[in-house]
Order: structure tokens, then sequence, then C-alpha cells
């Protein structure tokens, strides 16, 4: 190996390192889980938010694609694991699966797509797919009880754990083991070759190309790495809440997920978590407050959050994270 | 049949109106408005609580539904959107979702939940006999007015001084200024008319939605993008073929097709963005 090729592999593997920051925020993260018991299903929301979030931030984070339609794949997984359920096979590390897997593939065939067109266009296709999934469940109703939603009841993790009403605790911890899964194994990706060619995918679409990286084949990739991670949280969602419900493809939930990414900052993966956490906490606050009227302060937070500029305020959590954790964050990527 | 056709393309003219706006603001200037739709419903609120509380006579309203709307978007424009014209889409539609987000509790703390209904006067109730088919009077009502409004847009943009100005400030704002036009304000009266043609459509719309309600922003955010969508950006015919393709296609669709509801209009958006993602209706090579 030459000199500056070991500098460079020093280099990532000094970036790949886990930092001790990172270690005492996972951490905090479970202490939390066991501190507060009562507000056990809040959490829950928050990490299965945050696994939500962490799926955009694969796509907008990492390669830089727009998307107003994430719902479509946290449907239909939340879907898939809660039919599933209903037919009996009320296993929830196969309906996670299941419901990575329908994801996935619906990511994977929507895919082509999103390499057509502007950033418009983007928006508006996956809007549209979003929609159309929706309707179909809206119109399926002999499979997923239309209007009414669909209810279950789960079976225990493993044998072992149960979750729903009975283990609200259960149910966060199960969380939480899903998404440090899903988060250690979306960081490695990160780090990955084909995680740095995304980056550069991200950066400059036709320079990448004329440096040889097959620029479709990446993005149609890892949309369908984050459609199943979408997929993931929608049968979490489902496993967690025993039910499955027609406003899972609602637009609002694609738009939630965006503002939560964007509120904790998009690229390096944290973002989505500690947005979800900002996003879910200050709901529940200004919903006690004023139950019908939430919506409200929700776009209130949007409309500054633009117009003071969102990557100054990304860069202000992004700073408020590397003081309290230095180092860890050396890399952390734009918005 | 032709009552169907007729019901469609009434509804399709409907759509037009409302879009109209949507697709000069995202055409000409290029900008996202998702909160197009907010523009509607205060349109809309301006005519159906003019009848109900004070009386005021349908067509009276109209112009009101047209002005009031209009002044709001300027003075948004001037303030806030504006600051915005050169942003990424992502921050656009971040920003105008926020304002959706912000008009539907407003709409809902003033006037409630329920929907306003709308009171049509008795002229324009009821159905007549065309060629032995039943038409409705209103939808009849709809189709010439909404006619009238797509030909002015037509020839305002074509054949006026205006209208070219406000093609040259678009193609390239630099020269444009650099020629003497001023293109803030050539923005800001096109940001106007567009919010303004909204409320009026949302005005026309409150009968036959039945009656406006804080949800209308998002419920028909969709039908304009996908009008928008399939109609292509560039320019009114696009936006008119488009919006009576759908109307259409939506009413012949619920009435023949029940079962598959929404899913007709869709899909045939899925389709155009696929096959031609500048639109059905959009000549060569549009931005």
């Amino acid at each position: 190996m030459r000199p500056h090729e070991q500098r460079i592999a020093q280099h990532l593997h000094r970036r790949a390192r886990w930092r001790w920051s990172e270690i005492a925020f996972w951490i905090a993260v479970v202490v939390i889980v066991f501190v507060i018991p009562s507000r056990a299903s809040l959490i829950n929301e928050i990490l299965v938010n945050g696994l939500f979030a962490l799926s955009l931030d694969l796509i907008l984070g990492l390669a830089g694609v727009v998307s107003l339609g994430h719902a479509a794949f946290l449907g239909v997984g939340a879907y898939a694991a809660g039919i599933l359920a209903a037919q009996g096979l009320d296993d929830p590390t196969l309906g996670l699966l299941v419901g990575g897997l329908f994801g996935g593939v619906l990511g994977l065939v929507t895919a082509p797509l999103l390499l057509r067109g502007s950033d418009l266009t983007r928006l508006m296709v996956t809007l549209g797919v979003s929609l159309m999934f929706g309707e179909i469940a809206n119109r399926a109703s002999w499979l997923t009880g239309g209007a009414d939603g669909l209810e279950f009841t789960m079976g225990k993790v493993l044998g072992l754990f149960p979750i729903g009403f009975t283990g609200q605790r259960n149910a966060a911890l199960y969380s939480l083991v899903v998404l440090f899964v899903l988060f250690v194994l979306a960081r490695r990706i990160r780090q990955s070759p084909f995680g740095l060619s995304l980056t550069a995918v991200r950066e400059n679409r036709l320079r990448a190309g004329a440096l040889g990286i097959a620029t479709h084949r990446r993005i149609i990739g890892v949309y369908a790495i984050s459609a199943a991670y979408a997929g993931v949280a929608g049968a979490l969602l489902a496993q967690t809440t025993a039910i499955a419900s027609l406003d899972l493809f609602d637009f609002h939930r694609s738009a939630d997920v965006m503002l939560m990414l964007i509120i904790g900052g998009a690229g390096y993966l944290y973002g989505g978590i500690i947005g979800a956490a900002l996003f879910v906490v200050l709901r529940d606050f200004i919903a006690s407050a004023t139950p019908q009227y939430w919506e409200f302060w929700i776009g209130l937070l949007l409309v500054v959050l633009v117009l003071t500029g969102r990557d100054r305020v990304s860069a202000l959590v992004l700073r408020a994270a590397r003081t309290i954790m230095p180092n860890s964050l050396k890399q952390g990527g734009s918005a | 049949m032709l009552t169907i056709l007729i019901d469609g393309v009434g509804y399709g003219m409907l759509l037009f109106v409302l879009a109209a706006g949507l697709s000069v603001t995202l055409g000409l200037m290029n900008f996202i408005n998702l909160a197009h739709g907010a523009f509607g419903m205060l349109g809309g609120y301006v005519t159906v609580l003019l009848m109900n509380r004070l009386g005021v006579p349908f067509l009276v309203t109209l112009p009101l539904a047209f002005l009031v709307p209009a002044l709001v978007g300027v003075a948004m424009e001037r303030t806030l959107y504006r600051r915005l014209y050169g942003s990424s889409p992502l921050d656009q539609v971040l920003f105008t979702i926020g304002l959706v987000f912000m008009a539907m509790p407003i709409a809902n703390y003033l006037l409630g939940d329920s929907p306003q209904q709308m009171h049509l006067p008795e002229w324009l109730k009821g159905r007549y006999e065309f060629a032995g088919f039943g038409v409705g009077v209103y939808r009849s009502f709809l189709i010439v007015v909404c006619g009238a409004i797509a030909l002015a847009l037509q020839v305002f943009l074509v054949g006026t001084r205006f209208g070219a100005r406000l093609r040259a400030a678009v193609d390239d704002p630099t020269v444009a200024s650099g020629l003497g036009i001023d293109v803030d304000r050539l923005f800001a009266i096109t940001f106007a008319v567009g919010s303004g043609l909204a409320g009026l459509g949302g005005a026309l719309a409150a009968d036959v939605v039945g009656g406006i309600d804080p949800s209308f922003p998002t419920k028909f955010m969709v039908m304009f993008l996908i009008v928008v969508a399939i109609g292509g950006t560039n320019g009114i015919l696009g936006a008119l073929l488009g919006a009576l393709l759908i109307g259409v296609l939506d009413v012949a669709g619920k009435y023949y097709i029940p079962s598959l509801g929404a899913f007709i209009i869709y899909a045939v958006m899925l389709v155009t963005l696929i096959v031609r993602p500048q639109g059905l209706f959009a000549k060569g090579d549009g931005r």
C-alpha cells in the first residue's frame, strides 16, 4: 500500500470508530427508558418515529433525494405486519421482517420513478405514490379493515416478552433494540464504500457519474434500503400499538417525519432520533395545552425554521451536540 | 352520458380556476406553493360568510372572494414568500406546509370545525333539458364563468404588454430588470392574481364540495398538484386541458367504477409523470 493510500485508510478507520460520546448517547437512551416507566408509550413513540426519521435520513441526508411520500412505506410495513398478525402469525420478529420486506420491495419498484425530472417531480411522484397506496388500503377493506383500521393481538417477542398494553415498557425496550440494531447497520452503510459513493452522488451527481459511480443504481439501492427501514418502522408502530389504520398513509405523516429530520439535522444519522424526540415531546406538550390547535404551533415552527435557515438551525444542534460530545461528529454531513 | 360529461367539464373548469394560480407561480416563478389551497379556503369563507351572515347576493360576493385573498396574498408575498424565491424546493415545500398547518387551526379557531354551508340563489338551482339530457344550471354557470376566466388569462398573458414582461422576467430576471422591467413588482402582482383566482375558485367550489371547512387546503392540495402535474406548468392551456381531463375522469370514474374511487386520477398522474415529467401538454422542453 502506498503512503497516501495508507493515510486514506487510516482516516476512514478513524471515521468509522465508535466515539465514547455515541456510546454515552445510547446508554442515556436505555437509562431514560428504565427511569421513566410512566411515559413508556411516549418514549416508544419517539423511538419508532426516530427509526422512521432515520429511514428518511438515508435517502435525504445521505443521497440528497427529496421525498414527500415516505408514509407509503410506513403504511405498507404496518399493514403487512398487522395482516400477518391478524391471520394468526403473531410472532413480532417475523412481522418486522415481513414489514421490512414489503417496504423494501415497494421501494425497489418505485425507485426508478425518482431518476427523472427535477426535485419538484420527485416530490410529486413520492406524494402520489403514498396517496395511491392509501387509497388502495382504503378500498381493499376486506383485507385492511378499511376506515375502521385493523386490530390484532401480538405474540411475545422471541416467545418470552409480552408487548402491548400490559407491557408498555417492554414495548419501548423492544423498539429500542430494533432501533439500535438498524442504527448500527445504517452507520455501517454510511461508512461503507457504498455510503461514501452516495455522498459523492449527493454533492455532485454529474461528477460522481464521471468518476465511474453508477449513480442510478446507487440511488435505487439506497431508496430500497430506506423504504425497508420505513417498513420496519411501520411494522414496529403497528405491533406496539396493536392497530394499523389508514392515517399511516396520510400526507401528515410524511410532512411530520420530514420536520423531525429537519429539526435534528440531516446527514449524520443521529438527527432523526434527536429530532423525533424534540418533535414528539413538543407536540405532546402543546397538545396538552391546546388540544385542538397544536398544528398551528408546528406550522409556525416550520415557517420560522425555514426563514432563519434550517442549515443554521441544524448547525446549532450540531454544535450543541459537539460541545456535549466533542470529536464525535466531525464528519457530520449537511442537510 | 352527456350529463356526466357536462358535470365533469364543470368540475374540471372549477379545478382549473383553483389550480391556475398554482400553475402560474410554479411555472412562471418556479415557486412551489403548497399553501395555495389556503387562499382558496379564504375566498370560500368570504363568499359563504357574506351570504349567510349579511345576506349579500352571490354574484356580489364573487369579486370580494377574489380581492380579499389577492390582498392577503400580496401582503404575504412582500413579507414572506419573496425571501424564498431562490431557495431549494425542499425549503419552499417546508415553508408552505408550515403555512398550511397554521391556516387550518386559525380557520378552526375563528369559525369552528363544521363546514359552512352555501345556499345558492334560486336562479342557479335545478336542472334543465338540453338535447334530451338533464344539465345542472349551476354546472352550466361554472362552465361559462370559468371558461371566460381561462380565456381572459390566456389573452392577458399572451396578448398584453404585462404578459410579455412577465414571460421575459421569468426567462431571465437579470436581463429583464436590466431592460427596465420591475421584476419585483411583476412577481407581486402575479402572485396576487394567482391567490385571487384561488379564492374565486374556492367561492365557486363551496356548493360543489358541500361547504367550506378548515380541512379545505389539504383536501384540495392533492387535486391542484395533480392538475399541475398533468397539465404542465408552462401556459394556461395546459392547465386548462389538465383540469378538464381530471374533472371528467374523476366524475366519470366515480360514476361508472365507484369501487376504484380516487385511484384513477392518482394512476393517471403517476403515469403522466413517468412518461412525460414536464406534463402531458407541455411544449418541448419545459422547465
